[in-house]
């Protein structure tokens, strides 16, 4: 079973299993190859004045309804923020964002509270449906269960399957609503593994987010479902900014998925987020992101600005694991990373992140080992095309106290044509001389006679690139659960339509 | 099943055929031979559709269609199919996944209903039976460190599993060991029917052992020179290429 949390809008279809799933689809869906989240939905929402003051964030967190110690949190964040300057280290070109031209809130009109999917306004379960999430096609071909929550703009509308997870003592809801129900939990955690003060964009979300998903998995409880948040901007001129707390207690497993969409617009819109793993001692945690933001138009107008802090910290004998997938944003600045504080504790990153046009990634990880006999593995697979520029970027931290601990890395990069460009910077600290720690690194070009090869046995140039894309990814793929594998396969293909040159 | 008439092409501005003419029919073998430099894989690529070549003159008909008109993927939907001399590998991709994937596209092309899953594995047991290859070796990524042999191994499999008209086999032969030569000669001779025709491309006699041909052709600075039975071959290897050159004054 798996769950879903729906953040804003998400995008995934459930209905194909991989095994159904053959390359002739995949040239069927290719049809489709525009960017197919573009639409807007037409929901009457609520929104603030654009602007960012002491007052703007005092207005977000009345209307929340919140406890005067998180508008404080906030209130010292956004002074924290203001002294901070963006940083500028990322290997991105972008006009920086007007923070005073931004809607720091922005939320779907609704009354009430929806105590079932039966009660979710129309509109929106179209909206959904147009994003490929529909609960009941969903539990009918998969035979699965899925609880989802699902955030639009900045306010998470509907959590599906509550009440089955309540029975094993899990909480998985929106973080407005844990904020109200669950005080103690949110104050205790949040921040502790992104504190306000880590880093610019951070700071921000932390003064202003508005919503977000939050999770906590009992002592010993294996999550019997798979839970997953769909983000979606849907009103022009706002920013997103959500964040997400995943909290496992001892000795338990949770597989967390969110995907990410946006309609097509001129402008940049930003999304700026923070996610907090905890893994207390002997948890696994298995983070899964499929990113497929507005990438801009084919001469680099509009796009999201992906600016994400993302970070876990794992207990001793605890795991997790990060797979990523990014296809979509103009600009994308993100290290999902781990702090391998306890003993035999493990860090994994698996990464897709695909360029096209003029789309700019500075993304990778890092890994801090801190006990003893931890161990991290990096696979990192950067795909360039049109005039786009892929980094890698990559921190393994040893500390003097880490014995034992060792690092594998693998990045590569493919090159899809002649403009784009594709980089890599490892950084190795090491403290610690019992540490082994590997790098390899590839960089090649998608090749005319793999193509040629390809065609000469019947296939379409679509179907040769998406084969040889998918088959250069299929280590990071292979980390996905199945119904994202499938989705991200297709994306991967769609994001690269006609790039080779 | 194919007509090819007066062709001409050349490759960054240097002709290299000159004047091809072939005609090959439903239920033929025809071995290609000639010295380095004949042109004779740049006859395979041009068939196959290879970009980098231009034709400047000429035509080929393929049963019935102008095979210049084709995308190289039409040219195998129709039923050309090219045994590369240095196969390709595709890591991460399935021998087993690429074939379907290309028969399926074959099939909807063919405005056929895609083959099941069922139905697609009995064939690859069949067809890798067939050409004595390792059913381990399908469900690794296409040619991916597979051997020399092996790589070639797979070509004719390949060709086996998509059950082309007419089949090119590009220098199969060489680098094998004669086991493997005989493997290969094997599987082109148990596919031969009324209905399907072999254009094949070889430096050596060798080969020719195991795969009587109808017709053996010399290609020669970028013609057909010379055409005979099997026994031309035998002559060749004997003699070498130059007494053709004197006969022919060239």
């Amino acid at each position: 079973m798996r769950i879903e949390h729906v953040v804003v809008v998400n995008h995934f279809q459930y209905s194909v299993s991989m095994s159904d799933y053959t390359e002739n689809e995949l040239a069927e869906d290719l049809e489709n190859q525009e960017y197919k989240f573009g639409f807007t939905s037409d929901i009457e929402s609520d929104k603030i004045p654009k602007g960012l003051s002491e007052d703007v964030i005092r207005l977000i967190s009345s209307k929340k309804d919140e406890p005067s110690w998180l508008l404080d949190f906030r209130l010292n964040s956004y002074r924290l923020w203001k002294e901070m300057v963006e940083p500028n280290w990322a290997h991105v070109k972008y006009t920086k964002p007007n923070f005073q031209d931004i809607s720091y809130y922005s939320a779907p009109k609704q009354t009430k509270k929806y105590e079932s999917w039966d009660d979710v306004d129309p509109e929106m379960k179209e909206t959904m449906a147009k994003l490929g999430i529909s609960m009941e096609e969903q539990k009918r071909l998969t035979g699965t269960e899925v609880a989802v929550d699902f955030v639009m703009d900045s306010v998470s509308v509907a959590t599906s399957f509550k009440s089955k997870l309540k029975e094993l003592g899990i909480i998985f809801c929106s973080f407005s609503e844990a904020v109200q129900e669950y005080p103690d939990l949110v104050r205790e955690n949040m921040g502790t593994v992104v504190p306000s003060s880590d880093n610019f964009y951070a700071a921000l979300n932390s003064a202003v987010f508005t919503d977000g998903s939050f999770c906590y998995i009992p002592k010993g409880v294996r999550c019997p479902m798979e839970l997953s948040t769909y983000f979606r901007i849907n009103e022009g001129g706002t920013g997103q900014f959500e964040r997400t707390l995943v909290i496992a207690d001892e000795g338990s497993t949770v597989s967390y998925l969110e995907g990410c969409t946006a309609p097509q617009r001129d402008e940049n819109q930003l999304h700026a987020a923070v996610v907090e793993l905890i893994a207390k001692d002997g948890v696994d945690i298995k983070y899964s992101t499929v990113q497929n933001w507005y990438p801009g138009d084919k001469n680099g107008v509009g796009g999201i600005f992906n600016f994400v802090t993302k970070r876990g910290i794992c207990g001793h004998n605890s795991k997790i694991s990060w797979t990523q997938v990014e296809t979509g944003s103009a600009v994308t600045w993100k290290y999902p990373s781990c702090i391998l504080k306890g003993d035999n504790s493990i860090g994994e990153f698996y990464s897709v992140a695909v360029t096209n046009n003029y789309q700019q990634a500075d993304t990778g990880t890092k890994m801090i080992h801190l006990g003893k006999n931890t161990k991290s593995t990096i696979i990192s697979k950067g795909i360039s095309a049109g005039k786009s520029h892929n980094s890698y970027r990559g921190l393994v931290q040893v500390h003097k106290n880490a014995t034992n601990a060792r690092n594998f890395s693998q990045c590569d990069s493919l090159l899809m044509t002649d403009e784009c460009g594709a980089h890599t910077f490892p950084y190795i600290e090491c403290k610690n001389s019992s540490a082994k720690i590997e790098h390899e690194a590839t960089t090649s070009k998608i090749g005319e006679d793999q193509i040629f090869y390809c065609k000469q046995r019947g296939l379409s140039e679509e179907s040769a690139i998406s084969l040889i894309v998918n088959g250069y990814c299929k280590e990071v793929l292979n980390q996905l659960p199945m119904e994202f594998a499938v989705e991200a396969q297709k994306l991967l293909t769609i994001s690269l339509e006609g790039s080779v040159g | 099943m194919i007509t090819i008439k007066n062709l001409h092409t050349t490759i960054a501005g240097k002709e290299i055929l000159k004047g091809l003419n072939l005609e090959v029919k439903a239920g033929e073998i025809h071995a290609i031979m000639g010295p380095n430099g004949a042109g004779k894989s740049t006859l395979a690529s041009v068939l196959a559709g290879r970009e980098e070549y231009e034709v400047t003159q000429g035509s080929i008909d393929f049963d019935g269609k102008d095979l210049l008109d084709l995308e190289p993927e039409n040219r195998a939907r129709e039923g050309l199919f090219l045994a590369f001399q240095y196969p390709v590998e595709i890591p991460g991709v399935s021998n087993i996944n690429f074939l379907r994937s290309a028969i399926n596209e074959i099939r909807e092309y063919r405005g056929e209903d895609s083959l099941s899953a069922k139905d697609f594995m009995a064939r690859v047991r069949e067809k890798s039976a067939l050409v004595e290859l390792d059913p381990k070796l399908a469900s690794r990524s296409v040619n991916e460190g597979f051997s020399g042999g092996e790589k070639k191994r797979n070509e004719i499999f390949q060709m086996a599993m998509l059950e082309p008209k007419l089949a090119i086999l590009d220098e199969t032969d060489s680098g094998l060991d004669i086991d493997a030569l005989r493997i290969v000669a094997n599987g082109v001779n148990k596919l031969k029917n009324n209905h399907t025709a072999s254009i094949v491309i070889t430096h050596y006699q060798r080969l020719l052992d195991y795969i009587i041909p109808d017709f053996v052709h010399v290609l020669y600075d970028g013609r057909i020179v010379k055409t005979g039975g099997k026994e031309l071959a035998l002559e060749l290897e004997e003699k070498g290429y130059d007494w053709i050159k004197e006969e022919l004054a060239l």
